[in-house]
């Protein structure tokens, strides 16, 4: 057993990594929460005093927010129901026998290892350019009129954008899963005449629960937050202005520090209701 | 009778997932070709595939024009020096949580996993007004400091992950043989580790490398990253499409290289090991 040497060494150990991250949570929270009951303007006069709640009341009654919530829940749902179904039916592909798995998977795995910013741009102009994309050829070939993507289906384009972006992930995590289930199960209900449609939907699909709800809860965190998708293509016009984007022109382009602060804290409180449900699921698994 | 069946089976498996594979793949492919074709060939119309004049001219002219080395080597700095610097932060600890285990340590992981949940956009203007009042706004050490502690409950949580798997009876041999705790961690934990160290390393490397909300906004001229200098293409700049794809590729290209070998890591980094 450890002794109490150990233990003492343990945590010493343990110091620097608690530390920094116990700095880097309390020091930006704390400032946020302080700033967001001031009327902080930098560029116009900086602390001009206590306010009280009046930016998160603001915040919420700015004709901007409730587009902001809709934009960033359709952005969210959106892209969640494209890659989980694809990335189910993606993964029951690759996991049937075939030449080349290997070649195919990291076809597939690709685009996520793609930056942001790059997968945006290049999607901007190459494909969805309505003069020169390639999706504006493809439309003109089948004599179709040529979609002005990011001005007229803005929000149907930052969806397809970041799907492609996750795709791969939820694909990868879903076939490890998939990887996972006793091949006898299958084989059994084969043998007892299950058809292939109810073998996936009575053994494949609920063995795959726990790792759908893992993929929803990643990607909900990471797409919450969104924003160089955005910030590289539409600039938030177009009706997709996203909460985070919502802050970040507050706080940097309008420079009004205590009212984005005030949405800072609303956006905690969005992630850490994610959170708390994703924390669950990780932790009985450390109990596993 | 079986066996043809399987092998028509495994015919059409192919030729599906390879298609919906290369569907998939296709941006990245365009993207390549197309830095290769002059600038008139990449607006051709009909789109030119293979049947194009190879030329290197973009690749020439972007490193010429906007300076490509200056950016590069600041990903570099950036995503190894944040990735080396939270390695050598989160060693230690996860080899403690390991193999001393306490009735807190469950919940310091947990706790450490929550900071990485923070949104970044709630927390911009502190970490932006610290970094003036601190003089470290667009520079390097600046960015190594924050995407290492974004990083950073990756890092313990994959490292934690690896060195559980290390049996702790051989720790216990080499202790009742006498090693002190420096030597049990030199030469018997060390070697059984580095495996693990290297896919978390691998696997940070290309999160920080990819980082695009913070190395966007703490960043202007000096110390700014291949992000930065991408999204520098969302300008009218980004018309000339031979020539964003040569600066696309050599940004994505290395990252690409090093994530087709991390993919497993992927998994047990990213879900924190609740997918298996």
């Amino acid at each position: 057993m450890a002794t109490q040497h150990s233990r003492s060494a343990a945590r010493l150990m343990m110091a620097p990594a608690v530390v920094l991250l116990l700095g880097w949570m309390l020091v930006p929270l704390t400032m946020t929460l302080y700033f967001s009951f001031k009327k902080y303007l930098p560029l116009r006069g900086g602390d001009l005093g206590w306010v009280g709640f009046d930016n998160y009341v603001r915040f919420v009654t700015s004709s901007a927010f409730w587009p902001s919530v809709l934009t960033t829940l359709t952005i969210v749902g959106g892209v969640l129901a494209i890659t989980v179904i694809l990335g189910i039916l993606l993964a029951v592909l690759l996991n049937q026998p075939m030449w080349g798995q290997g070649v195919v998977r990291i076809l597939v795995i690709a685009p996520f290892f793609v930056m942001p910013t790059v997968s945006a741009l290049v999607w901007k102009n190459m494909f969805m350019d309505p003069n020169y994309g390639l999706l504006a050829y493809l439309w003109e070939f089948f004599g179709a009129e040529p979609v002005q993507w990011l001005s007229q289906a803005s929000l149907t384009s930052i969806i397809m954008i970041v799907s492609w972006q996750w795709l791969p992930f939820a694909t990868l995590i879903l076939l490890t899963a998939i990887q996972s289930l006793d091949s006898e199960q299958l084989e059994a209900a084969e043998m007892d005449g299950a058809p292939s449609t109810k073998r996936f939907a009575f053994i494949t699909l609920p063995h795959l629960g726990r790792a759908i709800t893992v993929v929803i809860l990643i990607q909900t965190i990471f797409l919450l937050s969104i924003f160089a998708e955005i910030f590289v293509t539409t600039g938030g016009a177009f009706g997709t202005k996203t909460l985070t984007y919502l802050i970040f022109q507050r706080v940097l382009e309008s420079q009004n520090v205590g009212l984005g602060s005030a949405g800072g804290v609303y956006a905690i409180i969005l992630a850490n209701i994610v959170a708390i449900f994703l924390m669950r699921i990780v932790g009985k698994n450390l109990d596993a | 009778m079986a066996r043809t069946v399987t092998q028509k089976r495994k015919i059409i498996n192919t030729a599906a997932a390879w298609s919906v594979g290369l569907l998939i793949f296709f941006p990245i492919l365009w993207t390549i070709l197309t830095s290769f074709k002059t600038e008139a060939q990449a607006i051709a119309d009909p789109p030119l595939f293979l049947g194009f004049d190879w030329t290197l001219e973009n690749y020439a002219a972007v490193m010429e024009r906007s300076n490509y080395g200056r950016f590069l080597w600041n990903s570099i700095v950036i995503a190894g020096g944040s990735t080396i610097l939270g390695i050598i932060i989160a060693v230690p600890a996860a080899w403690s949580m390991a193999f001393v285990p306490s009735k807190r340590t469950k919940d310091i992981l947990l706790w450490m996993l929550s900071t990485k949940m923070l949104p970044a956009v709630g927390v911009l203007y502190p970490i932006y007004l610290l970094f003036i009042r601190l003089g470290i706004l667009d520079t390097k050490i600046g960015l190594v400091i924050v995407l290492m502690l974004i990083n950073l409950p990756i890092i313990v949580w994959m490292l934690y992950t690896y060195f559980k798997e290390i049996p702790g009876e051989i720790l216990e041999a080499a202790r009742m043989d006498g090693a002190t705790l420096k030597e049990e961690v030199l030469y018997v934990l060390t070697p059984m580790a580095i495996p693990g160290i290297a896919s978390t390393l691998l696997l940070n490397v290309i999160l920080a490398w990819n980082e695009a909300f913070w190395t966007l906004n703490l960043t202007a001229a000096k110390a700014a990253p291949l992000t930065a200098f991408i999204a520098s293409y969302s300008s009218p700049e980004g018309l000339f499409y031979a020539k964003l794809s040569a600066a696309s590729t050599m940004a994505i290209a290395p990252i690409l290289i090093l994530g087709w070998f991390s993919q497993k890591q992927l998994v047990s980094g990213l879900t924190f090991g609740a997918v298996k």
